[in-house]
């Protein structure tokens, strides 16, 4: 029998954990990538990466507090049982990723650093100067490119992923492929497809991601049946440096360091911000959230931002909105130690030092909770059967999602310096499932296929493209649709969503989808046509564009990342402790009538023109859901009468005998 | 905010040339192309060549294929879109338009890299680059991904040391400014098979220098408590053919390098540890 073979499609962290792991199970490997592995956006991921350690648990801290912080940041839209498994694997990862040579930041005594990172009061986060992304992937790239030079891994960079490839019977037996220079279309065949392609930040027009990050594999897949979870949940980072071209990530490690984020309480106060005195600044996080301060959960932070801003009109700069972000109290040495990397991009970038004077940031798309339904296995103690075949598999047979990709994990709302932890967590976590997969071979191999199901693919996927090179000159331009579709995103399903708005937004990117099948190309070429390639992708965003636009239309509530005015949850007003008692027993009311209606997964399926949406119920057995109570007035009494209502109806006992 | 105004030449409104040094493919003669593009605020060459993209259209009105090339983050960390800028190789990300404009009124210029072979117009293959990393076994060989514990403590100065080397993108800046790294372009034969062209591949590319970043690698590698258990082996790579001895020490590579790595400074300690290395061989014999 042939030695069974994997795809991974996608050379970023997780991509790049899988295909390690999988070597190391000594199963032959196949990694599909827009770009060299090495170049991956994973790169651009700056903070760190999460795990309790040996500081922190002697501060109280336990993986089951990170579990909690985890779920409770993400709005509890998570399926707890995967996030618990992440969480407990958390100080193993980074255990493994210093021995692979990881510059982490040291201790004097020579352990590991860690900072703290928003939305949580411990300081969980390992971190390599502010590059830390960088320089996990570049450890994962090393290890991938020694099994590549025993023959274990075959790497297809500047390779595009067409889509999976389907047997009659809906089963993936490999994937389709084209060479980006040749433009050769190629069938690949697998027992089991990985897809680890990362967030659909270009369906935003200009975003945090890179401009691999154009959701076309996800898609692609989607459109073939497989299911979208969460969709509408785009995380907004808080700080972001605008720009022409693209928003550049400020890490929250900025802030994780000390840095403070304020205005002048005067609006567009002309003077110099290194001579504002104190008395005439406005520290808006701190004076709003007074325990989390600056580290206010990410949502929080960009809808303060926001709101500072739009509404209050308090903007640092009057022609466009942005907030100082301050590091000038921090000393020179320190701060080109821990986050040298992200200031000299800020500096190259805008021409200011942010060592001598604020930077001026603004929130931008960043993160998406959003991606492939995947599938998991629970045990009874309520953590994820290891190797079962069933964890991170979609409803696709033999085609897995992990990483950004995913819909697991963050749940409404990343929390920071997560995403890392369950890139590197569900890459390597996947590969003894799917090994598992390999000997039991449940839906037969890909060798035994007859050889027709790859050459009918390859030439499907051929015939679109010739169809695409024979379009009529002189119509559409797919670059001015592609600016028209990310303005009409990003006005609509960012920071705060208005039914009204999201309605005509999905009129419009259905007009935008129709006009893009008119695209005509201005290179027809057969070598390195990037033009061709760019169309498709293209094309391929509307799908996610319109499951973004209507799961949040739908969802008429506030929940992480997906905020709507009309809907949220006042805070209380009385001055009276009985009447205050009773304003906060009708919230609770609310709050408890809101999470049977809402606490569910946004499941899409794609019909061939839109996305047909229902729910999924969400496996909350561990940690009750609870209000999100950040800095809301009031939230002593509601968490009192909350808690109070949980103790009576015994929830709390079982939570207890999970934990 | 950077504000390109006050940057003399290039208001918002204005436009400048771009010439293009274009090539349809490997072997092909490569031809300059000029572009008309209006100035916009905080613009760098990436936005430039997403203008021309959308447009497609030279100075003389002619409809053509837009300009190919290599980008990713736009963040100047993913090492993919160098190109040759006003005659610097440098990231076209970080490429700040008025800032160019400043150097040299009303004209931008792209090349492609020199040193490695033209795919399509700014596009090359850095293949090269990579097989060097796996020339000099740039990793650390870990027993495998299982549960072992931490790694070894690090001290803070050890970290601080080997913290700018692994910041090292594999661009191919320092690659391209140096006088001793020859381009090498290997073409395929007809009928010849993915592996046979790989193969004939990186023996040509084995045989030329192996460049500062690779040197730069081994030294990062070599000072990690658990990759110095594997120096020899990397400090015997970079013996070889094609290895540090090459190094001519015009010193070009750490002048460009966007990255600031003290690429000099690898290459004195890796000849040092080669000297060492052929001291103790010649005792071992």
């Amino acid at each position: 029998m042939a030695k069974q073979r994997v795809m991974i499609v996608g050379g970023g962290l997780a991509g790049l954990s899988a295909a390690m792991k999988l070597a190391e199970l000594d199963i032959d490997v196949d990694l599909m990538s827009l770009a060299p592995v090495k170049r991956s956006h994973s790169v651009c991921a700056q903070g760190g990466i999460n795990s309790v350690n040996d500081q922190t648990r002697q501060l109280g801290d336990d993986e089951w507090k990170h579990f909690d912080d985890t779920v409770y940041g993400g709005d509890f839209l998570n399926h707890q049982p995967p996030v618990k498994e992440m969480c407990y694997w958390a100080p193993k990862v980074i255990e493994l990723m210093d021995r692979l040579g990881v510059t982490f930041n040291r201790t004097p005594e020579g352990f590991i650093d860690r900072r703290r990172f928003g939305g949580t009061l411990y300081k969980r986060t390992a971190f390599a100067g502010a590059t830390t992304g960088q320089q996990l992937l570049y450890a994962l790239d090393e290890q991938v490119r020694r099994y590549e030079s025993e023959g274990k891994i075959t790497k297809y960079e500047f390779w595009d992923f067409l889509g999976p490839l389907l047997d009659d019977n809906g089963v993936c037996r490999g994937a389709v492929g084209q060479d980006l220079v040749s433009m050769e279309i190629r069938s690949f065949p697998a027992d089991a497809l990985i897809i680890a392609s990362g967030g659909p930040g270009l369906v935003y027009g200009r975003s945090t991601m890179s401009m691999a990050c154009t959701g076309s594999a996800v898609s692609r897949c989607f459109q073939d049946g497989a299911k979208y979870g969460n969709g509408e949940f785009i995380q907004v980072h808080p700080t972001a440096v605008p720009g022409a071209d693209k928003l550049r990530l400020m890490s929250e490690s900025a802030r994780g360091e000390g840095g403070r984020v304020w205005v002048p309480r005067k609006a567009h106060d002309g003077r110099n911000p290194m001579e504002i005195p104190e008395a005439d600044r406005y520290y808006f996080l701190e004076e709003r959230y007074p325990e989390y301060g600056n580290l206010v959960p990410r949502d929080i932070a960009t809808r303060e931002i926001f709101d500072i801003c739009v509404n209050e009109g308090l903007s640092v700069d009057p022609e466009r909105s942005c907030v100082y972000l301050d590091l000038t109290h921090i000393s020179r040495a320190e701060l080109d130690r821990k986050l040298g990397g992200i200031l000299a991009i800020y500096e190259k970038f805008q021409g200011d030092d942010p060592r001598e004077t604020p930077m001026k940031i603004f929130p931008a798309v960043h993160y998406s909770m959003g991606g492939l339904w995947v599938d998991y296995e629970r045990t009874a103690a309520g953590g994820l059967r290891p190797g079962s075949i069933a964890n991170q598999a979609t409803n696709i047979p033999n085609m897995y999602a992990i990483g950004e990709c995913d819909y697991q994990y963050h749940g409404g709302n990343r929390l920071g310096a997560n995403s890392l932890l369950s890139c590197i967590f569900s890459g390597l976590f996947v590969a003894p499932c799917i090994e598992n997969l390999l000997s039991t071979s449940p839906h037969g191999t890909a060798a035994e296929q007859p050889s027709s199901v790859y050459a009918n693919a390859r030439r499907q996927h051929q015939q679109r493209h010739n169809a695409l090179l024979k379009r009529d000159a002189g119509r559409e331009n797919p670059y001015l649709i592609h600016q028209e579709l990310g303005n009409v995103m990003t006005r609509t399903a960012t920071v705060v969503r208005r039914n009204d708005q999201l309605e005509e937004g999905y009129a419009k990117v259905e007009e935008l989808h129709e006009r893009a099948e008119h695209c005509s190309l201005s290179d027809t070429g057969g070598w390195t046509n990037q033009n061709v390639v760019f169309t498709k992708a293209l094309l391929d965003m509307f799908p996610l564009a319109k499951s973004i636009l209507k799961g949040a239309l739908q969802r008429d509530e506030c929940r992480g990342a997906h905020y709507k005015p009309n809907f949220s949850m006042p805070p209380l007003t009385a001055e009276d402790p009985v009447e205050r008692r009773r304003e906060a027993e009708a919230w609770c009311d609310r709050f408890a009538a809101n999470t049977d209606k809402w606490l569910k997964s946004t499941i899409a399926v794609w019909d061939g023109n839109e996305p047909q949406i229902t729910y999924e119920e969400i496996d909350t057995s561990l940690i009750p859901p609870r209000p999100r109570l950040y800095g809301l007035v009031g939230a002593d009494v509601i968490d009192k009468v909350w808690k109070e209502r949980q103790a009576a109806s015994g929830k709390q006992e079982a939570k207890a005998a999970a934990h | 905010m950077a504000d390109s105004t006050h940057h003399g030449n290039g208001k918002p409104g204005d436009s400048f040339e771009v010439r293009v040094l274009r090539q349809d493919g490997p072997q092909e003669p490569s031809y300059w192309e000029r572009h008309q593009v209006a100035i916009e605020p905080d613009m760098n060459v990436i936005s430039v060549l997403q203008r021309i993209a959308a447009k497609a259209t030279t100075v003389d009105g002619k409809q053509v294929a837009p300009v190919a090339w290599d980008c990713n983050c736009l963040e100047e960390v993913c090492g993919a879109c160098t190109m040759v800028i006003n005659g610097r190789v440098r990231q076209s990300c970080s490429a700040n338009v008025a800032r160019l404009l400043e150097e040299h009124p009303g004209e931008i210029e792209l090349q492609p890299m020199t040193k490695f072979p033209v795919v399509r117009d700014l596009m090359v293959d850095r293949s090269r680059l990579f097989r060097a990393l796996t020339k000099v076994k740039a990793w650390i060989p870990v027993d495998g991904s299982y549960e072992m514990g931490p790694g070894p403590k690090q001290s803070r100065e050890q970290q601080e040391q080997a913290y700018p080397l692994s910041e090292c993108m594999s661009c191919g800046c320092c690659l391209d400014a140096c006088p001793q790294y020859r381009k090498i372009e290997v073409q395929r034969y007809e009928g010849e098979t993915d592996q046979a062209f790989e193969a004939r591949k990186n023996k040509a590319y084995d045989s030329g220098f192996v460049g500062a970043h690779a040197i730069s690698q081994t030294v990062l590698f070599n000072m990690n408590p658990t990759g110095k258990m594997n120096a020899k082996e990397r400090t015997d790579a970079l013996m070889e053919e094609g290895g540090i001895q090459v190094c001519g020490n015009a010193q070009n590579c750490v002048a460009v390098c966007p990255k600031e790595i003290p690429l000099t400074t690898s290459i004195a300690k890796a000849g040092r540890a080669a000297t060492v290395r052929s001291v103790a061989q010649f005792f071992d014999r």
